[in-house]
């Protein structure tokens, strides 16, 4: 039954084979047997979640069932979901239970999905390994002495343990695809401003996407359908007709244009990974695929864009945590400047802090036109990059993140090493394009390479179908981490 | 281009963020390796490119003037750390 696609679940739970609640209930004695190893999930509430899956077993009995309705589903901890604790992995909100849900929350409520519990992220989503969280690390089931990337990690590990069926992610510069590279998952961000921002906690609002993350392509697809809907409570929703996302997936890929981008597989680039991707590619070929060489060249300038922007819009968005109306404040202090200046010393961590200083440091008087605006129009230079890569090929393909799943610890002093983790996933959020990664065999100690897929705007459904038509020919998605 | 210590403590203080001497030696050494990394797009020519704020090229929706919100002022306070009849309460500001 862990092994099952969501689909297979909907039909199981449709024709009585397993009740929502047994489903859900087994699930939370596999998180009660392997969490305390993988810090995956931070707040579990199972009385809330079989609450959830009885009442999704009387839809199916009242027949009003639809295709996620039983289905447990964990999420990120950076979504806000009513009588919930919501830390986005920090201090400043450990003691945070939301009064609301965010629109995606509420569109898994609205479907019937079980809220099976939030998973552990990077603070505030600022990282690459997992390790920022003030709840301590999480492990990569296929090694617990790696990390599981960042900053969706505890949504990646839940995943590939098998501690959820699907669950969610958020992806600023790489948070949903480099941590399901390194776990063996697929994960897929949308076009920017297809799914609502709407109670998801701020970091870099003009890149910040939510997305699905799972076993398949196809289990994507179906998540993806109910994730997707305009909201006008986010200002950049995009108002769009409806779409089915798994309805390409059958499409045979003859004729299919791959964009290679030679700065992707350059210097820098892991030989066990780059080995795993040409053979993916190969496997595309014999799918009827055809290869064309392109070029982003602005590419290696994307790092130092997106630090200059992505904390930035950090700075101002996490000026909201002053210890005033939610969230954390110190306990002591002498004045209002003094309890705003402790609360947040205290609360936020060193990562957070740096970004914050980054952030307030480019906007600052004297220094905007040199950073922040110099960045706006080298961001522009990324985004045209692509708009004439995509005249050239339909999707473009490289390697999700440079190296497999690195030890827990290892790039710990460095901020900037960690930074140059992101190289191949950051452009795609300036650009506010799509991007997925799907499992394309092992790397060095047999741990997971993902293959990035890089689709035009909106073209989610045609991404899906690409990636879909691979795990039908390769197993690479189904294999699971031996040692659970 | 290198931040000195009174650049590290007047960014803190911006940012209302309290450091002592030791965080902020180490903040300094370790934004002055991320400023390296940045000084990168100095040398990109840009004349004549328009900044990008953002990847969809939309105009700001507007919305009809109408009160959407409910009044949930004891749900959030709840929340809060310190309240007093309705009242969020901070450090006295005003002798």
């Amino acid at each position: 039954m862990i092994n099952a696609t969501l689909k297979q679940l909907g039909d199981a739970l449709r024709a009585k084979q397993i009740s929502s609640v047994e489903l859900t209930q087994l699930y939370l004695d596999r998180i009660a047997r392997l969490n305390p190893e993988l810090n995956a999930y931070v707040t579990l509430n199972p009385e809330t979640s079989l609450a959830q899956a009885r009442a999704a077993d009387a839809r199916f009995a009242a027949g009003t069932a639809e295709a996620l309705t039983g289905i447990p589903i964990a999420q990120k901890d950076i979504f806000c979901a009513k009588g919930w604790l919501t830390t986005c992995g920090s201090r400043m909100l450990h003691n945070f239970v939301s009064p609301y849900d965010a629109h995606v929350i509420s569109q898994f409520n609205n479907a019937g999905a079980i809220n099976l519990g939030k998973t552990n992220m990077d603070e505030f989503a600022m990282g690459s390994s997992n390790e920022t969280s003030y709840f301590g690390p999480v492990k990569n089931p296929w090694d617990v002495s790696r990390v599981p990337g960042g900053s969706s990690g505890g949504t990646a590990a839940a995943v590939a343990a098998r501690l959820c069926a699907a669950a969610t992610g958020t992806d600023t510069g790489g948070s949903i695809r480099q941590p399901a590279a390194l776990c063996g998952i697929s994960g897929l961000k949308p076009t920017y401003g297809t799914v609502s921002r709407y109670g998801m906690i701020a970091f870099a609002s003009s890149l910040d996407q939510a997305g699905p993350m799972g076993r398949s392509a196809e289990d994507l697809a179906l998540l993806l359908n109910t994730m997707v809907g305009f909201d006008e409570r986010d200002s950049t929703s995009l108002q769009r007709d409806k779409e089915d996302y798994a309805r390409d997936l059958a499409k045979p890929l003859n004729g299919l244009r791959i964009g290679l981008p030679k700065e992707f597989f350059a210097e820098g680039l892991g030989s066990d990974v780059a080995q795993a991707v040409e053979a993916a590619i190969a496997e595309y070929k014999k799918l009827g695929a055809t290869v064309v060489d392109i070029s982003l060249p602005n590419t290696r300038l994307s790092i130092p864009v997106y630090y200059v922007l992505a904390p930035a819009e950090a700075s101002s968005n996490l000026s909201r945590f002053d210890g005033v109306r939610y969230g954390y404040r110190a306990p002591e202090y002498t004045d209002l400047a003094d309890m705003y200046e402790k609360s947040r010393a205290q609360g936020f961590g060193a990562e957070v802090k740096r970004r914050i200083m980054i952030g307030t440091y480019v906007l600052s008087h004297g220094y905007y036109d040199a950073y922040y605006l110099q960045a706006q129009k080298i961001r522009r230079l990324i985004a045209q990059d692509f708009v004439e890569a995509f005249k050239q090929c339909d999707v473009i393909m490289g390697p999700t993140s440079p190296s497999t799943a690195f030890k827990l610890g290892e790039k710990g002093d460095d901020p900037v090493q960690m930074y140059l983790s992101d190289i191949y996933t950051i452009a795609v959020n300036l650009a506010g394009l799509p991007g997925m990664s799907i499992p394309a065999g092992f790397g060095a100690n047999n741990m997971p390479v993902g293959l990035q897929i890089i689709g035009n705007y909106f073209d989610e459904a045609r991404m899906l179908n690409v990636a879909h038509q691979y795990q039908l020919a390769t197993d690479w998605h189904s294999r699971a981490p031996q040692a659970l | 281009m290198s931040l000195t210590e009174q650049d590290v403590s007047k960014v803190a203080r911006l940012a209302r963020i309290a450091m002592s001497e030791a965080e902020i030696d180490a903040a300094q050494s370790q934004l002055n390796g991320i400023f390296d990394l940045i000084a990168e797009m100095q040398a990109v020519d840009t004349s004549g490119i328009e900044p990008m704020s953002h990847a969809q090229d939309v105009t700001q929706r507007l919305r009809a003037d109408v009160v959407t919100e409910a009044d949930q002022r004891e749900l959030f306070q709840s929340i809060a750390p310190q309240v007093e009849a309705g009242l969020y309460l901070v450090p006295q500001v005003i002798e």
